[in-house]
């Protein structure tokens, strides 16, 4: 998360400072427009391609296969506790592209602005994007600004694109996953969905719960670099840690077996969704990946993603089997076995 | 939290489980009344656990399961005004009236918000002095205070914008309802820990006393469940039926007594419609003349409401546990979560929105359940 930066912090604020909210000129391509992109934008992200400002960025691709993905984020409070949308809207792009086993390398960045939202607010939410895109070792190479009229937005929603690369020998897909597969996760699941609940809804828990945003990149290349015969690889954002197992075991035609107790969730976690009555399994991450990896490979896989500070909670959930295709079923703490299915819409805080 | 690993540990619950098969020797029918119970018995798997002779029948308790279908079209008809904000907990919104649900009237424009607290309610309508706020005030006694506090704190703050629309339910008049029906097999009652919270569990020895069942008052984790289950079963078998405590941390004999004065002053007791089942006498609460001026009911006129029920949905006959969600034959094919026929389908203490979640419609072959 950005550390509360401010306008004061950029390198010529000046012209920036007699609008000190977004007014519609800011989208509209002519002065205002073009002082957002020299004092804000180009100083947060500065890079070669970027510097052109050109209509399109020009770029060598490395040989090979590409993996591209996209993604809209609108969320709201625009700072949480432990990240913000411009640090979750690099983060969840570059993991979108990494799950596919690819090494992200550029982003695009499109934001839409209410009018009326203040710049140093932007400014804070940028250069934690900043920060973000170098710690994923990737580059934000171009981007677009539009302004919406005050009441049609929320302040902020970013869109990013990602483009990344693909080694030759990689081929993950869910469709792969087969019987005696084990089923890994990097740690602890729901933070992210309770983290923005409980400040969206006001709601005081004893201890803040911090989202888990977090670029996965990293720990995936080792993975790869490591030669591990990554079946499946996803991480479990909207419909949480259920969706992700469901569509693994939908895409498979395999079934799927987790040991409830052994899905690690926090406490304070776990206390939130016991108060309002949600299930952890279908609650959103944003850090965190499932890894489908054979039997006798689950323990280097273990100990790699051990290694990396994203994995150090990182651990065996359950396994493939052969039965019930494209049924997800937990054992529950009493032994007994439950389907754990997809969820229809959002969850719903219950009422009592 | 403190109370969560220690009333799930698996080798408590199989010692119980043992105990509770040595002292069964025969057939007994009990009822859990709470929808919360429900979702703990089914989710942890803890009826298929149980030996064959304990049959477990599923409540009523599910308080947006059995409010009243012109209460909820009248929610909605309130809920779409433009001078209003219709604040409700969540799992009401996806309840269907009519015709239409509450996240259909707020996605065409209707201003919606789903709250935790009946306070938070009276917050927005501080907040929006130029709108009318109304608070959906259902539930069983446990939510009761709450409701009753806003509504207090509303006319002691004179605040002229709030209102609520109330239908709460209550659940002595309930379990008089079951076990005067001329087909009730049920022999024994867990009752629900956390409305015996609020209102202690003395008012149940009348009931024990008339109709000779045993009734204990039970919490939500498994090893509460159990335990609720191995007290019931022991005073079956005995044959002696009192009135028991098996959830001590949580409850005593009078209950909470200054909720309870709250509740005198806010609510007057009412005859009460409850959907699927039809109207118990004495079974719910209004509110009092005191507050008569905060009644949603009152400040809006909604105009008829002609109520249908689909014809096909046996929700009424699972809230009165005659018969389990998938012996209805729309459960899973027209009625599932995503087009509830009935509320049993769409609330997460709904009978059979925890079958369906929890995949009892299904058979899953190679695992043993």
């Amino acid at each position: 998360m950005s550390d509360g930066a401010t306008i004061d912090g950029w390198s010529c604020p000046a012209p920036l400072r007699d609008q000190p909210n977004i007014v519609m000129g800011h989208g509209g391509g002519g002065k205002l427009s073009a002082e957002l992109v020299e004092h804000l934008f180009l100083p947060a992200f500065s890079n070669e391609h970027l510097e052109g400002l050109g209509d399109a960025a020009v770029i060598e691709m490395p040989p090979g296969r590409i993996a591209m993905s996209t993604d809209s984020f609108v969320v709201r409070p625009r700072i949480f506790p432990g990240g913000d949308i411009g640090e979750l809207a690099v983060n969840g792009t570059v993991n979108d592209v990494a799950m596919a086993g690819a090494v992200p390398v550029y982003l695009s960045v499109a934001f839409i602005l209410e009018e009326g939202m203040p710049i140093d607010e932007l400014a804070a939410i940028v250069q934690s994007m900043a920060k973000a895109a170098e710690h994923a070792g990737v580059q934000l190479i171009t981007g677009d600004t539009k302004v919406v009229d005050r009441g049609h937005g929320d302040g902020i929603y970013i869109n990013t694109t990602g483009v990344g690369v693909l080694r030759d020998d990689i081929e993950i897909h869910p469709s792969t996953v087969q019987p005696t597969d084990v089923i890994l996760i990097s740690g602890t699941i729901g933070d992210h969905g309770m983290a923005i609940m409980s400040v969206r809804e006001g709601l005081e828990f004893e201890s803040t719960i911090q989202s888990d945003t977090a670029a996965l990149n990293h720990m995936v290349a080792a993975l790869l670099d490591a030669k591990i015969d990554v079946r499946a690889m996803r991480d479990p954002t909207r419909g949480g840690l259920a969706a992700t197992l469901n569509e693994i075991a939908t895409a498979a035609e395999v079934g799927v077996v987790v040991e409830e107790r052994s899905v690690p969730v926090d406490r304070a976690v776990a206390s939130a969704c016991e108060m309002l009555g949600m299930d952890p399994f279908y609650v959103a991450n944003e850090g965190k990946m499932v890894v489908v990896v054979p039997v006798d490979q689950a323990d280097q896989t273990l100990a790699i993603m051990h290694a990396d500070e994203l994995g150090r909670n990182a651990v065996a959930i359950g396994e493939v089997v052969e039965g019930h295709p494209g049924m997800v079923v937990a054992k529950t703490a009493l032994g007994a076995t439950r389907v754990v299915d997809t969820q229809v819409g959002e969850q719903l805080p219950r009422i009592c | 939290m403190k109370y969560l690993d220690e009333y799930r540990d698996p080798e408590l619950a199989r010692k119980l489980f043992d105990e509770i098969d040595r002292i069964t020797t025969q057939h007994w029918v009990m009822m859990e009344v709470c929808g919360g119970q429900t979702h703990s018995i089914i989710r942890n798997g803890i009826d298929k656990l149980l030996n064959n002779n304990i049959e477990l029948v599923h409540g009523p308790g599910c308080p947006v399961c059995v409010t009243p279908l012109d209460t909820i079209d009248k929610a909605l008809a309130i809920a779409a005004r433009d001078d209003v904000i219709f604040c409700s907990f969540g799992d009401m919104l996806r309840v269907p009236g009519s015709t239409q649900d509450l996240f259909q009237v707020k996605g065409d424009g209707g201003d919606v918000r789903i709250v935790y607290s009946p306070l938070d309610a009276i917050k927005i309508a501080i907040d929006n002095p130029d709108k009318e706020v109304v608070f959906f005030g259902i539930g069983f006694e446990t939510t009761a205070p709450a409701n009753a506090m806003s509504v207090y704190q509303a006319k002691q703050m004179g605040l002229t914008n709030f209102s609520m629309l109330v239908s709460h339910v209550l659940v002595p008049p309930a379990i008089r309802a079951v076990l005067n029906s001329p087909v009730n097999r049920v022999q024994a009652f867990l009752a629900a820990g956390h409305v015996c919270s609020v209102m202690g569990y003395s008012e149940y020895e009348p009931i024990v006393d008339e109709y000779n069942v045993p009734i204990v008052v039970t919490g939500f984790e498994p090893l509460d469940v159990l335990e609720g289950i191995r007290k019931t079963i022991a005073q079956l078998e005995s044959g002696v039926a009192s009135v028991e405590n098996a959830y001590p941390r949580a409850v005593n004999f009078d209950g909470n007594k200054a909720a309870q004065e709250l509740i005198d002053d806010v609510f007057e007791t009412t005859d009460r419609n409850w959907r699927g089942i039809g109207m118990i006498p004495g079974s719910g609460w209004e509110l009092s003349d005191r507050y008569s001026d905060f009644d949603a009911a009152h400040r809006f006129e909604v105009g008829d409401i002609k109520t249908q029920e689909p014809e096909v949905c046996r929700s009424g006959e699972v809230l009165q546990g005659l018969i389990k969600p998938n012996e209805c034959e729309a459960f899973g094919k027209e009625c599932t979560p995503r087009k509830p026929l009935g509320a049993t389908m769409v609330s997460s203490e709904g009978a059979c929105a925890a079958y369906y979640t929890y995949g009892r419609f299904i058979e899953i072959e190679g695992v043993s359940t």
